[in-house]
């Protein structure tokens, strides 16, 4: 775990204690809550999602108990299995919104899984199919792009694109300096104390975000 | 027109949030005996009859469901702390210091540990006149959005406050982000803005009306009638001004913003 900031003991306890007491529902539900709250598609976390499938494996298997125990073994699963769920859904629909620019852009696609690839490129495939049968091929050659509004443009502008300057509610988990922000926007926002809740352009606070020094409320 | 994009997606409901309130952590004083609970979110127990564990709300409302449990209020509802920070809120602009899910837990247990609370109308009729005030700051606060706050930064709100303001100070803030850079931040979004591109020379004011734009027709009109009154050549354009005076007109002045 990195202490970065160097700011003496305090720090480091902090984050060990965290480190030590951070269960996997609490990862997933940061992670939930980041993406909810996020305009564009974040990194998946691939390793959560196969420690908490092994989980709830064990979780179903337990019998033997009384209805009361198990009523709330139950219960527990349910709530890891509705932030599991809740998690993907928000997922698909973020990639069903933004599936050309996704296809398009390197970055993004790199964020999705591989099963969340196989369906953005089948959805890609299906979507542009669909437009080509309905619309596409009615129009004049120079205009049936799906992806450019005409031959005459320059770049891809009928793909919508996540809008990154959308604003967003966040907390700082550690004191955060001025290094820690894009230099670009380092005149706009130069520190953020932690535990205060701060309305920020998501442009401003994406690198420390998924450096996992902030998180979107 | 201004907006977040995909704002369904961002949105989160009160249910959600109650959900993730619904993981802190309360006291409460078993009156059976059980082991250690192994769930995927910790471990909790074992369970003493009579002795006070600190458990997660929703494990304290399943077990008070069942009879099993009695809830202890936690420190911050009590009446003595519930009338300082009441008197506080009262005083000063910031926000005191309450649990970010104090809505959420104090209307849970409410609606289900009634009888584990001591003076339990007094301590409900308290929160809410601090849910009220709260809000009455933060609905204050949003009055002083400008164009030059882009970081804005609010000590203390809790999350259903947040909540509620959430889809609103976003595109607030968001449409004074874009007013700001308009000249250097092209408008990539197509789906978004669906107004044709001579929108962008109006003034800016008019974005944030519905007003409908009226031409001053009757001028040009008027010069029109008035040669054509002096030819004595149509008198039906005569009879269309007329009209025109008599009905458009009072209609178009009704209508325009004051």
């Amino acid at each position: 775990m990195d202490s970065g900031t160097g700011e003496g003991s305090t720090s480091f306890t902090d984050d060990y204690e965290t480190f030590i007491s951070t269960t996997d529902v609490d990862l997933l539900k940061r992670a939930w809550r980041n993406e909810k709250a996020a305009p564009e598609i974040l990194q998946y976390e691939a390793a959560l999602r196969s420690s908490l499938q092994e989980q709830n494996v064990e979780a179903s298997e337990a019998d033997g108990e009384d209805p009361l125990t198990m009523s709330l073994y139950q219960m527990d699963l349910d709530r890891t299995q509705f932030l599991l769920r809740s998690y993907l859904r928000v997922r698909l629909q973020k990639i069903e919104k933004y599936i050309f620019h996704i296809l398009k852009t390197d970055e993004s696609l790199n964020r999705l899984s591989d099963e969340e690839q196989t369906f953005a490129a089948s959805c890609g495939d299906d979507l542009r199919a669909h437009l080509k049968e309905t619309v596409l091929s009615k129009l004049p050659t120079d205009y049936n792009s799906e992806l450019k509004q005409s031959a005459a443009s320059e770049e891809d502008d009928m793909v919508p694109a996540p809008r990154l300057d959308s604003f967003v509610i966040c907390k700082a988990r550690q004191y955060i300096s001025g290094l820690d922000f894009e230099p670009e926007y380092s005149h706009e926002i130069t520190e953020m104390e932690r535990d205060l809740l701060t309305f920020v352009c998501y442009k401003f606070i994406k690198k420390p975000l998924e450096n996992g020094k902030i998180d979107l409320v | 027109m201004a907006g977040q994009s995909g704002s369904q997606l961002s949105l989160f409901t009160p249910d959600e949030v109650e959900f993730v309130a619904e993981d802190e952590l309360v006291e409460i004083v078993p009156n059976l005996r059980m082991d250690s609970l192994n769930f995927i979110c910790g471990d909790y127990g074992p369970f003493y009859p009579q002795i006070a564990i600190q458990v997660p709300l929703w494990l304290a409302l399943a077990l008070k469901k069942r009879g099993k449990c009695t809830i202890r209020p936690p420190q911050w509802m009590s009446i003595e702390n519930l009338t300082q920070v009441l008197e506080g809120e009262r005083e000063s602009h910031a926000f005191q210091t309450l649990p970010f899910h104090y809505v959420e837990i104090s209307r849970l247990l409410f609606d289900r540990a009634r009888d584990d609370i001591p003076d339990v109308y007094m301590v409900r009729s308290l929160v809410e006149d601090i849910r009220d005030v709260r809000f009455h700051k933060v609905e204050t606060n949003l009055e002083n959005f400008t164009n030059s706050s882009l970081v804005l930064q609010w000590k203390n709100m809790a999350a259903m406050e947040v909540n509620i303001i959430r889809a609103f100070s976003g595109r607030a803030l968001q449409a004074f982000y874009r007013h700001e850079n308009e000249q250097a931040v092209p408008d990539l979004d197509r789906t978004q803005d669906r107004q044709p591109q001579n929108l962008n020379d109006r003034p800016r004011v008019c974005r944030s009306f519905c007003c409908i734009p009226i031409f001053p027709l009757h001028h040009w009109i008027d010069k029109i009638v008035f040669i054509s009154c002096l030819l004595d050549y149509c008198p039906t354009i005569v009879f269309l001004w007329r009209a025109y005076c008599l009905f458009v007109v009072p209609l178009q002045r009704n209508l325009r913003p004051r």
